[in-house]
């Protein structure tokens, strides 16, 4: 296998630093490659979107991606974990079989789906990604290969899904696919007018399937959290045929000063505006419902050279109407913009470790790398301890380990396990420094 | 649907021509020594392109099993591609007669024994293709590699005289000249970046010429240029050259 020094970066392009990437490819030893080294992180397809993936020695484990076996009776699919969602999609829809559990896009690997326990518009019905995995095999540091599922290696289950790759690199798993009968998502769009009425949809829909609301974050006064807000469930219709789109793609990185709060404020506006209907209802293929950003390649370099950041946190429902009043206040007050602000529903909190999703209200949002950004975000930390909430590891790069850990009750579980396991200066990344776990 | 067998199929260049061919809707006969090696990529492509992928044992260097390893096929491919080859080592091949008839068995007689069972077999049902990997190295000899190339160059001129053959019979021959190509055969080397080309373009390329109807394909596209521009050297000038 190859060593390389290179820029291996994560989705917000920001940090940049030089890694020692080691590609494992089929036939050579896992175990004689990581026997090799300290410090090392697994590295799937890069879509984590700070430095959960990042460190001096990065392992790319992308190349172990066999298909093993799909039983079609029970829909149970073993697959190598560094398989794309997007290739299980293509492989299994014109079949009718679709993902339990999809994050706003298709292109991560298994092993990072299980890594960072990720969840998608039905959290509030299905869960996270781990309901659906029945098992995953894990190597250690050591080389020692472990079978781990809800009934066997349990805590080791526990402590890797949502785990961020702290805790071994995951080697293949079997994951249970749903049957569909149409490609086609049955959607209804609601226009709010503020916070309130995006409350209110998603508490009139709470029994439907999938559902999502897009805010406009520099809304002010009276307009604060105003938004679009989707709810869908698949159609029936037996359609099946899946045709894949050609991609949109960003050529080249986009100067920094084009995404700026002027220019949002004037996409915001627009987005809000091109929702006519206060309630319509529409049929839509899954791909434009599940993934409207994958269908541009590379959207992540209009955010210009210095990067961005997605700050997501979640907030427990009693506290969620007021905590994300109080944020949205905050952040059209500092005039930092993003276009990108994505509200979703969440249902109880599940028994892995470091897994973020808990009942309650989680905003996602996208922010420029530029001054003065980290220190809004250390004072919406402070509101989302305040209210009782946490920060998502998947999507930061910035927070501190205190402001981190209050929000996590089983932190020192998660510690002790990877004490027990021997996997501190092993398996470590930029972020599980950071936030001492 | 229809079969293609691939001789030599652990090489990076078979793996991306069965891909291919398997998307687009043929089954595969995989064939190579410890060809179980190769079932967990011939699963996983069968997965993914809902074909039959079979693995089968095969030594280009067994004459004698060829006969039956072509007769256990129950379905006779549509399509034969050989990728087989070995590049062996010039200064050892020299000195000793054992490497010298290694690379001569592997890249030209082994061919064909093979290929000699198999045009007779398609001469009979009047279609299908045969695709001979050879090499620029065998469009003229020169001191690094010439037991190589002599080899290759065998091999150009068997595939030329089967394409005059096979012609009236409605069987389709390709001969494909690689220059460089990025795979474990010249890992050692440090080939130039302009002029090496990866396995998954050269799998493409191939698929392509075979679809269109090509008898040579060189690739990268350029060794056609190049070959072209060292054929024309005069032999006074080319024997003091350090090529």
């Amino acid at each position: 296998m190859k060593n390389n020094h290179q820029n291996l970066s994560s989705w917000g392009n920001y940090p940049k630093i030089i890694n020692n990437v080691i590609n494992y490819t089929h036939g050579s030893s896992l175990k004689n490659i990581i026997s090799k080294y300290s410090n090392f992180i697994p590295f799937g397809n890069g879509r984590s979107y700070g430095d959960s993936a990042l460190n001096k020695n990065i392992i790319n484990m992308k190349p172990q991606n066999y298909f093993l076996h799909f039983d079609d009776s029970s829909g149970l699919l073993h697959i190598q974990a560094g398989v794309l969602l997007s290739e299980i999609i293509d492989i299994f829809i014109n079949d009718g079989w679709f993902l339990k559990t999809t994050p706003g896009t298709k292109y991560i690997t298994v092993g990072g789906a299980i890594a960072s326990d990720i969840h998608g518009k039905n959290h509030h019905i299905d869960g996270c990604f781990s309901e659906s995995v029945q098992s995953f095999r894990l190597m250690l540091p050591n080389g020692k290969i472990l079978n781990c599922s809800h009934n066997e290696n349990t805590e080791l289950f526990r402590a890797t899904c949502g785990g961020m790759g702290l805790t071994g690199i995951i080697l293949d798993a079997k994951i249970y696919l749903i049957k569909i009968n149409s490609i086609f998502i049955d959607q209804i769009t609601v226009k709010a007018n503020n916070l309130i009425e995006i409350f209110k949809a998603f508490e009139t829909y709470k029994e439907i399937a999938y559902s999502v609301a897009w805010i406009d974050c520099l809304a002010k006064k009276e307009n604060i959290g105003r938004g679009i807000f989707m709810a869908g469930s698949f159609n029936d219709d037996g359609d099946l045929t899946y045709d894949k789109k050609k991609k949109f793609n960003i050529p080249f990185t986009f100067p920094s000063f084009f995404l700026n709060s002027f220019t949002v404020k004037i996409f915001n506006w627009f987005y809000y505006q091109r929702v006519r209907k206060s309630i319509s209802k529409s049929k839509v293929s899954f791909d434009s419902f599940f993934y409207p950003l994958d269908q541009i390649n590379n959207w992540n370099k209009i955010y210009g050279k210095n990067g961005f950041t997605q700050y997501q946190f979640i907030l427990p429902l009693e506290n969620s109407y007021k905590g994300l009043l109080e944020i949205l206040n905050k952040i059209s007050m500092a005039k930092k913009g993003s276009f990108l602000a994505v509200l979703k529903l969440y249902s109880e909190s599940n028994e892995n470790f470091l897994s973020f999703p808990m009942k309650g209200y989680s905003l996602a949002l996208d922010f420029k790398i530029e001054k003065d950004l980290f220190n809004l975000l250390d004072e919406l930390d402070k509101l989302v301890i305040k209210y009782k909430g946490r920060i998502y590891l998947a999507k930061d790069v910035r927070v501190t380990k205190e402001n981190f850990e209050v929000g996590y009750p089983h932190i020192e579980k998660f510690r002790k396990l990877r004490k027990e396991y021997g996997l501190n200066g092993s398996l470590t990344s930029l972020q599980s420094i950071r936030v001492g776990i | 649907m229809s079969y293609i067998l691939i001789i030599g199929a652990k090489s990076d260049v078979s793996k991306e021509l069965a891909r291919i061919y398997a998307r687009n809707n043929y089954n595969i006969y995989l064939a190579a020594r410890n060809s179980l090696e190769l079932s967990d990529f011939a699963n996983d492509l069968s997965i993914r392109e809902k074909q039959i992928i079979k693995c089968l044992e095969l030594d280009i260097l067994d004459f004698e099993s060829h006969t039956s390893f072509y007769n256990s096929l129950l379905e006779k491919p549509f399509g034969v591609i050989s990728v087989v080859g070995y590049l062996g080592r010039q200064e050892v091949a020299e000195v000793d007669f054992l490497e010298a008839t290694k690379i001569v068995a592997t890249n030209y007689l082994g061919n064909i024994s093979l290929l000699n069972i198999i045009a007779n077999d398609f001469v009979k049902r009047r279609n299908g293709f045969i695709i001979g990997i050879s090499s620029v190295a065998g469009d003229r000899g020169r001191k690094k590699n010439y037991i190589y190339g002599s080899s290759k160059a065998g091999f150009t001129a068997y595939l030329s005289g089967l394409r005059n053959r096979l012609q009236k019979h409605n069987v389709q021959v390709i001969t494909v000249k690689p220059g460089f190509i990025a795979t474990k055969m010249i890992k050692h080397m440090a080939t130039p970046k302009l002029l090496t080309a990866k396995p998954i373009d050269v799998a493409k390329q191939i698929f392509i010429s075979q679809k269109n109807n090509k008898d040579i394909l060189y690739t990268k596209k350029i060794w056609r240029w190049i070959m072209l521009i060292i054929e024309f050297i005069p032999e006074w000038k080319f024997k003091k050259m350090n090529l």
